[in-house]
């Protein structure tokens, strides 16, 4: 590690020289003075992804996880909806006998499941991956391994969940799984287990992405990114990364102790031994919560990204809208509670939980009127991603207005866990947060690809899946008055639900049809679409500074930041700071506040072991739910793996 | 199109009515806790209404005045950020003032709801199982305490006290016409007051997922006028009917040699199982099943002969009876009223 040798004003000039160095034995080429060619050269020699099964196996390029995060996170997306179109055929009627009890409540739990841990988490977390070093002028994210270790964390974790569901041993105790029913006495067999182990296991892999994105928007900014000048949606991730960090251990610990009571014996939640059910889930809640806006709030940052670009000015209260996000953040610790209104609490501590739930309302209205502001004052150019974000507008409004009325104890005791709740949850989480996440494919998809989608189909899908969606779940919400409880696999004729559900399954199949035209839509373009250039959609962030797709080495030279729209202050090409080596991999790390260039830092390289170490613990995860002696057994291996990882090697590039 | 969009109305209309016609309806309140919470649920949806309403106004109009000109971005006309940050200042405002209003009447329901029982006379013990409904009647006098299932018959017009608990998973008693849902938890006692206005019979079910048979846990609540409760509750309260006929007396021996005593009981016979419902005056509710089948000869004898089919994963095993002994059982049973 060496200090940089930039200078640190705040006004840097166009290209900052390096000067003089503090360890010159580590000196070699660097970037200062080299023609744009040879640059090239050195860089792509040294970033590149090694060739080969193996080689692709041990990247740790940030694009390269990113990429398969996503695709990943996209399949999982299509086996949930699959799950959802399947109870949607058994209740097109009353008393069809098409799915029998036991399979119906595998697949609401593993739509649950897969939805919520295995698609959206990941996904949000994914385009952080790829998006937040580019957004931010860096080369890599920190900690690449751990960054890779987490992929395949996650993607056998799903693998797992699916094995099982395809062995008839998938969860059917909800996603929630509450106990006693996950309980060692009332679900026998290994399917709760494989639930407990499922969830403790891939929430390993959104901690790390968490970690990784913190620690790269604190120290990996380009020089002159301070805090202000921070874009919205690296904002987002930011306070995205730290309700992970604090709401994730909950939903670990509640796992675990329920893998302790069926595995181990233990009475935690035994109230015949001194336990309490009702533990379970306000733990499980003070996750669950948070896990709203661990989904939703990336989304909002997908908003602000998408808006002034097509609005065709800055954002309207930039400063409004990061202490919104980080308003909401804290707050979404604050209304675990609201989900257990109906569990019989003390009324002022209900009423306390009342009026927190409302005031959250707060922080995402001034998010809504500030975008709102900025399409008023622009002049909004109408293309795809501009598109999804109206349609988040209309549907998430309704959630969030929904929500309002379930933040109301009294109200609340009618529609909880009935199919108002369902419409409810989501309006928000597709209307808040898939909604933007499609505005967003379309929107950065050339920077991911290189080429374009194209934009008729990209209509037609926008409005399949906009009628499809609320033909869905709108009337659900009158179903819910009517009397319908969620987790039904049937319902009785005489209740009168039977053409309205009809409607509501038809809705459903129209949205998933959406998805389909979507898949095509995403295929076409990365074979077939129009090259995209470098910044197809002119907007003013870094991420469109360089090439789309962007080389292995993320930019040729760091840019220098001097507004929060860098490219549209600097009309042309922005200022760059050099000085970094060329023939290892080189982060810049800068000052947290003001984005000071502070040291020199090596990036790992490529390394199999983030791999084999998901493997070992993999293993052991799925091994525990016949034994408790598999974390004696499986830690050998993880040790093995884990000291692999970080044998100190001579040659310092191999660092972290 | 025009004829299209008035079929689209009229199917929407169909549908409305469909649901106010419900007996397990919220909107279709029976009782003062389910009035007061209808009425809560119709404002606050009138109030979202209109703030949606506002907010899809204040989206469209930028779109509709919006110029044809593509604007080189950062260009802002000097002073509109000014007017924008008061419009959004507003906007805060009365977002956070409406809060506070629908916050405050949530507070008033609650208390409006907290008084409704406070008066009650009648305390009934409700406790979950999976997946029926076990009905205690508490009284001062032991000999007057009765257990029956899945049914409860409470007096019209009067608070009723509900005790509510579970002795396996968690489940959640809802009487959408009556009150709102409260959650039955082992270890835990809820209480829920509420009052039926006028006689009548309301629909419920568990709300809380309780496992297989989650969707057929229903229950009903019959309110009576209150000379027609206390001789309904009287008549439980004797033991079960002799059985009179050859083939009934033939379905009580098989009774009470099969494994059927293990779990349930009937009164006045050895049969004194408690795992499962109460079957002293089976005959005399409408469903069998908590809810699952109307009261029949024909059901109880399909019930009987294939419980797993009619709800798969409940606990009722199969009990191997020929024909005639199957006969036998259901004619016994169909004279428990």
């Amino acid at each position: 590690m060496s200090s940089a040798d930039l200078t640190s004003e705040r006004d840097l000039p166009r290209e900052t020289p390096a000067t003089g160095d503090v360890a010159p034995e580590h000196d070699g080429p660097r970037d200062t003075g080299m023609d744009d060619a040879n640059l090239d050269r050195w860089l792509a020699r040294t970033w590149r992804t090694p060739p080969g099964i193996i080689g692709a196996l041990s990247s740790v390029d940030h694009k390269v996880v990113a990429r398969r995060y996503l695709i990943t996170a996209f399949v999982f997306l299509c086996l949930g909806g699959l799950n959802a179109v399947a109870m949607r055929i058994q209740l097109s009627g009353p008393q069809r006998g098409l799915i029998d009890p036991d399979l119906y409540n595998q697949l609401f739990t593993m739509h649950g499941v897969t939805m919520m841990f295995l698609f959206a988490v990941p996904i949000v977390q994914a385009t952080g991956i790829y998006l937040v070093p580019l957004m931010v002028g860096s080369r890599n994210i920190a900690f690449p391994r751990l960054n890779a270790f987490s992929y395949w964390i996650y993607v056998s974790g799903g693998i797992f969940a699916w094995v099982s569901f395809a062995l008839n041993m998938a969860p059917d105790v909800g996603w929630f799984a509450y106990v006693p029913l996950s309980g060692p006495e009332f679900a026998p067999g290994k399917r709760a287990d494989v639930w407990a182990q499922m969830i403790t296991y891939t929430e390993v892999s959104s901690l790390a992405v968490a970690v990784a994105t913190i620690v790269t928007v604190f120290k990996q900014r380009a020089p002159g990114m301070s805090l202000d000048r921070i874009p919205l949606y690296v904002w987002a991730m930011l306070v995205t990364s730290f309700v992970v960090v604090f709401a994730m251990p909950a939903v670990m610990i509640t796992s675990t102790f329920l893998i302790l009571d069926r595995l181990v014996g233990t009475h935690i939640f035994n109230p015949a031994e001194g336990g309490d059910a009702l533990l379970f889930q306000h733990l499980f809640w003070f996750f669950g919560h948070p896990e709203v806006y661990i989904i939703f709030l990336p989304a909002t940052g997908m908003v602000s990204a998408i808006i002034p670009v097509f609005a065709r000015r800055p954002v309207f209260g930039h400063l409004g809208l990061v202490l919104s996000l980080i308003a909401v953040g804290f707050l979404s610790f604050g209304l675990w509670v609201h989900h257990m209104f109906a569990t019989g609490l003390p009324k002022l501590g209900a009423s306390f939980f009342t009026a927190s739930s409302m005031l959250i309302a707060i922080p995402n209205g001034v998010q809504i009127f500030c975008w709102l502001a900025t399409l008023w004052d622009g002049r909004p150019v109408i293309r795809t991603p501009l598109l999804f974000v109206f349609g988040f507008f209309f549907i998430f409004v309704i959630g969030g207005l929904t929500g309002v009325m379930l933040a109301s104890v009294p109200l609340d005791l009618q529609v909880h866990d009935t199919y108002f709740v369902v419409a409810h949850f989501h309006y928000v989480l597709i209307g808040g947060s898939v909604f933007p996440l499609l505005g967003a494919a379309y929107f950065w998809f050339p920077k991911i690809s290189g080429r374009m989608m194209s934009e008729r189909l990209g209509r037609w899908h926008f409005w399949l899946a906009f009628i499809g969606f609320n033909a869905a779940f709108f009337p659900m919400h009158l179903v819910g008055l009517w009397g319908m409880p969620r987790r039904v696999y049937t319902y009785p004729a005489e209740l009168g639900w039977g053409n309205i559900n009809l409607f509501i399954s038809a809705g459903a199949v129209l949205f998933f049809l959406s998805f389909v035209l979507f898949t095509f839509n995403l295929v076409h373009g990365a074979l077939k679409g129009a090259l995209a250039g470098n910044n197809p959609w002119d907007a003013g962030t870094l991420e469109w500074a360089t090439s789309s797709p962007p080389p292995s080495y993320n930019f040729a030279r760091i840019p220098i930041v001097t507004h929060v729209e860098p490219l549209w202050a600097e009309r042309e090409a922005p200022p760059v700071a050099t000085g970094l080596r060329v023939d290892v991999r080189e982060l810049l790390i800068s000052t947290v506040a003001e984005a000071h260039p502070d040291i020199r830092e090596k990036s790992a390289t490529p390394s199999i072991w983030p791999l084999l170490a998901a493997i070992a613990v993999g293993g052991t995860f799925v091994y525990s739910i016949f034994t408790p002696w598999a974390i004696v057994w499986g830690a050998a291996p993880i040790a093995i793996t884990l000291i692999g990882w970080f044998w100190p090697k001579d040659d310092p590039e191999d660092e972290g | 199109m025009k004829r299209l969009v008035s079929m689209a109305f009229a199917t929407a209309g169909a549908l409305l009515l469909q649901g106010c016609a419900g007996w397990q309806s919220a909107l279709d309140p029976k009782g003062p806790a389910a009035s007061e919470l209808a009425w809560l649920i119709w404002f606050f949806t009138a109030l979202c209404a209109v703030v949606w309403v506002l907010v899809m106004i204040a989206l469209v109009v930028p779109l509709m005045m919006r110029s044809r000109a593509q604007a080189e971005p950062l260009a802002i006309k000097a002073g509109a950020d000014d007017r924008k940050l008061r419009a959004v200042m507003t906007a805060v405002g009365l977002t956070a003032i409406v809060l506070i209003g629908l916050t405050l009447l949530s507070f008033f329901a609650n208390r409006t709801l907290a008084a409704i029982g406070s008066d009650a006379a009648l305390t009934i013990r409700v406790t979950g199982h999976q997946w029926w409904w076990e009905v205690r009647y508490e009284d001062a006098t032991p000999s007057r305490i009765l257990t029956t299932a899945n049914e409860i018959h409470i007096p019209a017009g009067e608070p009723v006290r509900l005790l509510l608990t579970s002795t396996d998973v968690i489940h959640s008693f809802w009487i959408p016409s009556l009150s709102g849902k409260l959650d039955l938890i082992p270890g835990h006692m809820n209480v829920l007051d509420l009052k039926a206005d006028k006689p009548g019979v309301y629909r419920g079910q568990c709300a809380e997922f309780c496992g297989a048979q989650h969707a057929n846990m229903g229950t009903f609540i019959i309110a009576e006028p209150r000379a027609k409760f206390d001789a309904w509750w009287n008549d439980q309260l004797q033991p079960a009917a002799t059985p009179t006929g050859d083939e009934a007396k033939a379905g009580q021996d098989l009774f009470l040699k099969r494994p059927c005593v293990m779990c349930h009981r009937i009164g006045g016979t050895p049969a004194g199982g408690t795992v499962a419902p109460d079957l002293t005056h089976i005959a005399s509710r409408q469903t069998l099943a908590a809810g699952t089948l109307t009261m029949s000869r024909g059901n109880l004898a399909a019930w009987i002969a294939d419980p797993q089919g009619i709800k798969p994963g409940s606990h009722m095993p199969v009990v191997e009876l020929s024909g005639d002994e199957l006969n036998a059982m259901v004619a016994y049973l169909e004279a428990l009223k």
